[in-house]
Order: structure tokens, then C-alpha cells, then sequence
């Protein structure tokens, strides 16, 4: 039972809620709509002449090849990026859980790689792996293994995935940590006392009671791959080498910002929200069906 | 069918402290144990170190002639309920029955017969494909019930079941609980602070108290004979009133030739405390011994009425039959049968009373 508070005021409600909807208009919907009106316009590079041109960007977007690469680059990139952290992420939070001796020292230690900056951790590994200098490029040379990102798209793929895949476990640690002690002792001992062993008792019982946390670090991660890698990727690979990593949000910024195609950036940023927007909608409707709440 | 033996058994936790002190028990076959004590007591500690959710620092629990302290609880072939019931939020009612027995292999059509039985036995058959979410408290302590019998195991064992329960439905749970314990015939062992559940469970009674066993016994003899002061006054409600030979000699008590030589506590139950005239045609032969108590209040409760009273500094507690004529303040004459009085020493533990013929002597 929650007690609703009740303003007296009729006024006081809408002014507390002023600010969150000022921010959402100015930072949400006035961009988003400037990207739909930019996305039937086509602009010379001098930002002199200005045409409607109705799907026409659209048309185009869809048509090119480079753009279905980059669909293509995005799902793996996102797919990895959203799905390696939540795995490695429960492995370390199920033996976190089991420590008792400094539990606080692992955890804090656990959640310090969310606080470094996206360009910063890109910047981590580009070093660690960078094939002049990186210590792992090195080790990994001196092992017979042939490690140039510079050149080899996958490897440059599998450096970004690892970057971003990394920064991203804390949060799913620190949410995976929460969920495994919110599963009453007296479950596993019962399970226990019905014949399940450690392993037999993670699959039936704890796996199963962390799905509503698995499926909001699931929506939570692809909204991550999707946006919030960009600071690796450009830090990074810069979307090389030739267009191996380059994302849906790599390209918007590239074809944009740099290229200064700014119709075909924003119709490419439309098609990104739809898509994100139909993502998560998909992992609502049927992900979630699947999710047993407590 | 087993009987659990535990032998010296022992719980030191890593802080050093000691929760259970030694237990010597044997349960034979078929018994239902309850422990009983007051929270902190080790009863529960004592029923994980059983179940095998607690290790055992020292001493060994059998089951069965078996010695179980290395098995894992899967290997011991016991069934809890929990307090909570620990029920599997995310099963229906069928797959928490039938949990146990998948896990030990058992052929589905087996799994399909046991459950229906058990649900039959225990009216959860409409409730199935129920989750537990959506049971009452008292269905899902049947659903709790089920998940042990499905078993078939050698050993039960319950940990403060009912404790979440209401007071009226406690009550009706606990005569079923009695009812297909006896059905079944499986060895149980059963936890409870109530002392009013430990009686009317139980066939071997354990009192325990900070880790150690103050008595075992039949639920009414251990009543009637309690051995020790901390027994006396932790079974039966009201408690048994213990009283000093001072306090009573102060108040007009004549207990010359009555107490035995190392008496320093006397006890008298709540029922066998009343009036002169009531208490005088009950005693028959025996002898009485009668003082004077003052009232402080009485509560009638229906059936009987509970007059607390002081004796100098020390309260009284008597129980007096249906609605009782006495006045509501002021001193009142109350008397005792002699052979209704228990002696402790300054252990606290029984002391024999003085034979009838010595006594007659004295």
C-alpha cells in the first residue's frame, strides 16, 4: 500500500514537473524534430542553398551499399557489445557473491572501469593493443599471432567490442550484485534440501530469478552499443580500417559533421531512432513476457 | 522410516561463540521431536546442523545408523519446510512439488502420481498451475508441506512452520500437521518457541535453553515434572509460579516437614492454586497449604479467570475456574494441594519432595 501525497495545490504539481519536461523538449524533441525536417532537405556544403527533396535522402541512404555494411558492422558490434559484459558481468558477480572476506574491496574495485570516460577506456586498449607500442600488440606478436588493427578490420572490431564490452561490465556487475542478494537464502537452501547441486541450483533457481535484471541490463546494454560507444569508436578506429567499424552512429557523424552530407545524416539518424525505438519495443513485448517479476 | 541420533553435537561459529553445547538425542522411529525454547536457544541451529545447511564443529548426527556430518543435505534424504516456506516464486505449484523429485531423477509419470497424491492429500489439487504469489499464507504452507511429502524422505523436518501464520489458521494447520505425521509415520523433527505447539505435537518433547537440553520427555510428564526451573517456567501459560519458602512462610504458609533439604524454590502451576474451599475438597489426603496473596488484577477470559496477585515483592499468577467470585482488590486466602508443589535447588534443577510418611514424622 502506497499513500499517494496529495498537493493541495492545483498549480504545484505542473511547476515541479516544468523542469524535467523543459530539458525533454529542449534536448529530445527540438533536435528530433529538426532531424525529421532536416531529413527531406538537401543542403549545398555551403549551407547557401537549401531544396525539399520529400524521401528523396532516404531513398538514397537505403540504396547505398556502404550504409547496409553499416548495418551490418552495427548489429555484430551491438550484439557483442550488449551480450559479452552481461555474461562476464553474472560470472563475476556469482564468486563476488560467495566472497566473504573483503566483499567491499572486490566490489569497489569491480565498479571503478564505469567511472573512466568512453574516449579514455577506447584509449586504454587502443594503447595496450596499438601495433607500435601496445604491450598486449607485443605479447601478442612475440606468440606467432599475426595482431595489426590498423589494417585487419575483425581485429580492429574484436579491439572496439572489447573496449566497449569492458566498460560496460561494471554496470552489469553492480546491477547483477543487487539482483543475486535480493534472492532470499532460504530459496537456495530449499533447493539444497530438494537435491540441487551449486550448478543444478544456479540454472533452476538463481538464473531464472535474475531475469528481470538481465532484461533491463539487456535493454540498458543495447542502448549503450548503440549510442554511447561512440567515444570508443571514434578514439579507437576512427570507423576504420576502410569502413570495418564503422556503426549507424559512427556514420550519422561521419556522414554529417565531416562529410557535411547533412540531409542523408539526418535521414540516416531518423531510420536510427525507428529502429532503437522498435528494438526496444520488441524486447518488450516479447523478452519480457518470459521475465517473471517477484 | 529412521531414527536420528545425534551425539554430542556442537556448533561453535568463527566469532567463538558457542550456539549449541553438546546435545545427546536419540528420535526414535517414527517420533515427532519437537525442540522448544526461547529464541536464541540453538533449537534452530541444531535443525540446519541436521538439515545439513550448517556444519557440525564437533560431534556426529545420524541418520539411520548413518553417520551424515560430511554428507551434502541432498545425500541425507531429509525434507524441510521453512519457516517462510521457500517457495520457488518463479514455479507453479506443481513444478515446486515436483523439483525434488526431478532433481533425484524419478520417471515422469512417477512425478505426475506423486504430486496428484500429495496435492489430493493436501486439497491443492485446483491449485496447480498456481504460482505461489497467488496463494493465501496458509495454502502456501500446505504447497510447503507438499514439497516434503512428494519426497517419501526417511526424515522431516520443520523449522517454526506455522510462526507466519494467523492464530486460527495455526491452529488448524498444527492438528493437520499432527494428523498426517501420524499418517505417514515419518521421523520428525520439529522447531517451534510455542510452547502451546511443542505440546500438542510432540512425542518426545526436547526443552532447550542457550545450547544445551534442559529435558526430554512426554509432553505431560515433562509438565508435570519439570526439571528445572527454566522448564517450569517456560511450559504451561500462565507460568508456573516460583516462589521462595520466605515469601511463603511470610504470608502465613506453614511448609514445616514439607521441604526437602536443598529447596531454596518452590513452584506451584496457576491451576493448582485456589480457593480454601475449592482447593480443600481436590487435596483430599494430602494436605494443603494456604497464605494470603494481594490482588492486583483479575481477567476474566470465558472459560477461567486469571487473578495476578503479588506476594510481597513476587508475583502470583492463579487460575480459577469459570467466572470467579472473588473480590477485585484486597487479600484473598488461597490455598495449594501439598503434593501439587515443586522444589528447586539453587541449580535451579528439581529437588525430590519429602516422602508422605517423613512427613507425617515431621
Amino acid at each position: 500500500m502506497t499513500s499517494r501525497v496529495i498537493f493541495p495545490h492545483k498549480v504545484l504539481p505542473y511547476l515541479l514537473l516544468v523542469p524535467q519536461i523543459a530539458i525533454t523538449l529542449v534536448f529530445f524533441y527540438w533536435p528530433a524534430s529538426q532531424a525529421l525536417r532536416q531529413s527531406t532537405l538537401r543542403e549545398d556544403p555551403f549551407g547557401l542553398v537549401t531544396t525539399f527533396v520529400g524521401l528523396g535522402n532516404f531513398r538514397q541512404v537505403l540504396s547505398d551499399p556502404d550504409y547496409i555494411g553499416s548495418v551490418q558492422t552495427t548489429i555484430i558490434f551491438s550484439a557483442a557489445t550488449a551480450l559479452i559484459p552481461m555474461a562476464i558481468a553474472l560470472v563475476l558477480a556469482v564468486m563476488a557473491d560467495k566472497v566473504i572476506k573483503g566483499r567491499g574491496f572486490y566490489r569497489t574495485l569491480m565498479i571503478w572501469p564505469y567511472a573512466v570516460a568512453p574516449a579514455i577506456a577506447g584509449m586504454l586498449w587502443l594503447f595496450l593493443f596499438n601495433p607500435t607500442i601496445g604491450t598486449f600488440a607485443y605479447m601478442l606478436r612475440r606468440a606467432g599471432y599475426d595482431w595489426d588493427p590498423l589494417l585487419n578490420g575483425n581485429q580492429a572490431m574484436l579491439m572496439i567490442i572489447m573496449a566497449a564490452a569492458w566498460k560496460q561490465i561494471s554496470y552489469n556487475f553492480l546491477f547483477f550484485v543487487a539482483g543475486l542478494q535480493a534472492i532470499p537464502k532460504s530459496l537456495l537452501e530449499a533447493a539444497a534440501v530438494d537435491g540441487a547441486r551449486e550448478v543444478k541450483r544456479f540454472w533452476t533457481i538463481v538464473f531464472p530469478l535474475l531475469a528481470p535484471t538481465s532484461f533491463f541490463l539487456l535493454v540498458v546494454n543495447t542502448v549503450y552499443a548503440f549510442f554511447d560507444t561512440f567515444g570508443i569508436i571514434h578514439a579507437v578506429t576512427s570507423g576504420g580500417p576502410g569502413k570495418a567499424t564503422e556503426t549507424l552512429v559512427y556514420k550519422v557523424y561521419n556522414d554529417g559533421f565531416v562529410n557535411l552530407m547533412l540531409g542523408s545524416s539526418a535521414a540516416q539518424s531518423v531510420i536510427l531512432m525507428g529502429i532503437v525505438i522498435a528494438l526496444t519495443a520488441i524486447q518488450f513485448r516479447y523478452v519480457e513476457r518470459k521475465v517473471h517479476y517477484a | 522410516m529412521a531414527t536420528v541420533a545425534l551425539k554430542t553435537v556442537r556448533k561453535v561459529y568463527a566469532g567463538g561463540m558457542e550456539a549449541v553445547k553438546g546435545i545427546d538425542l536419540t528420535v526414535p522411529d517414527g517420533a515427532l521431536c519437537v525442540l522448544v525454547g526461547p529464541s536464541g536457544c540453538g533449537k534452530s541451529t541444531l535443525l540446519r546442523m541436521i538439515a545439513g545447511l550448517e556444519e557440525i564443529s564437533s560431534g556426529t548426527i545420524e541418520i539411520d545408523g548413518r553417520v551424515v556430518n560430511a554428507l551434502e543435505p541432498a545425500e541425507r534424504d531429509i525434507a524441510m519446510v521453512f519457516q517462510n516456506y521457500a517457495l520457488y516464486p518463479h514455479m507453479s505449484v506443481y513444478d515446486n512439488m515436483a523439483y525434488g523429485l526431478r532433481n533425484r531423477g524419478t520417471p515422469k509419470p512417477e512425478i505426475e502420481r506423486k504430486v496428484r497424491e500429495a496435492a489430493r492429500m493436501l486439497e491443492l489439487g485446483s491449485l496447480l498451475d498456481r504460482r505461489p504469489r497467488q496463494l493465501s499464507g496458509g495454502q502456501r504452507q500446505r504447497v510447503a508441506m507438499g514439497r516434503a511429502i512428494v519426497r517419501d524422505p526417511k526424515v522431516f523436518l520443520f523449522d517454526e512452520p506455522l510462526s507466519n501464520l494467523d492464530a486460527k489458521l495455526r491452529g488448524q494447520m498444527r492438528v493437520e500437521i499432527r494428523k498426517l505425521q501420524r499418517d505417514l509415520g515419518v521421523t520428525s523433527i520439529y522447531v517451534t518457541h510455542d510452547q502451546l505447539e511443542a505440546m500438542t505435537l510432540a512425542d518426545v518433547l526436547v526443552v532447550m535453553n542457550s545450547g544445551r537440553i534442559e529435558q526430554v520427555g512426554a509432553p505431560l510428564d515433562v509438565y508435570e515434572e519439570p526439571a528445572t526451573t527454566f522448564v517450569a517456567s517456560f511450559i504451561g501459560a500462565p507460568p508456573m509460579n516460583l516462589l521462595t519458602p520466605d515469601h511463603l512462610s511470610a504470608v502465613g504458609a506453614v511448609l514445616e516437614g514439607l521441604l526437602p533439604a536443598d529447596a531454596v524454590t518452590v513452584g506451584i502451576r496457576p491451576e493448582d492454586l485456589g480457593t480454601v474451599e475449592a482447593k480443600s475438597a481436590e487435596a483430599g489426603s494430602a494436605g494443603l497449604i494456604t497464605f494470603d496473596v494481594t490482588i492486583d488484577v483479575l481477567e476474566p477470559v470465558g472459560a477461567e479467570s486469571y487473578l495476578y496477585a503479588r506476594v510481597q515483592d513476587a508475583s502470583v499468577v492463579v487460575r480459577l475456574p469459570g467466572r470467579a467470585a472473588v473480590p477485585e482488590t484486597g487479600k484473598l486466602k488461597v490455598a495449594a494441594p501439598v503434593d501439587k508443589l515443586h522444589f528447586f535447588d539453587t541449580h535451579g534443577k528439581r529437588v525430590d519432595p519429602v516422602p508422605v510418611a517423613a512427613r507425617r514424622l515431621g
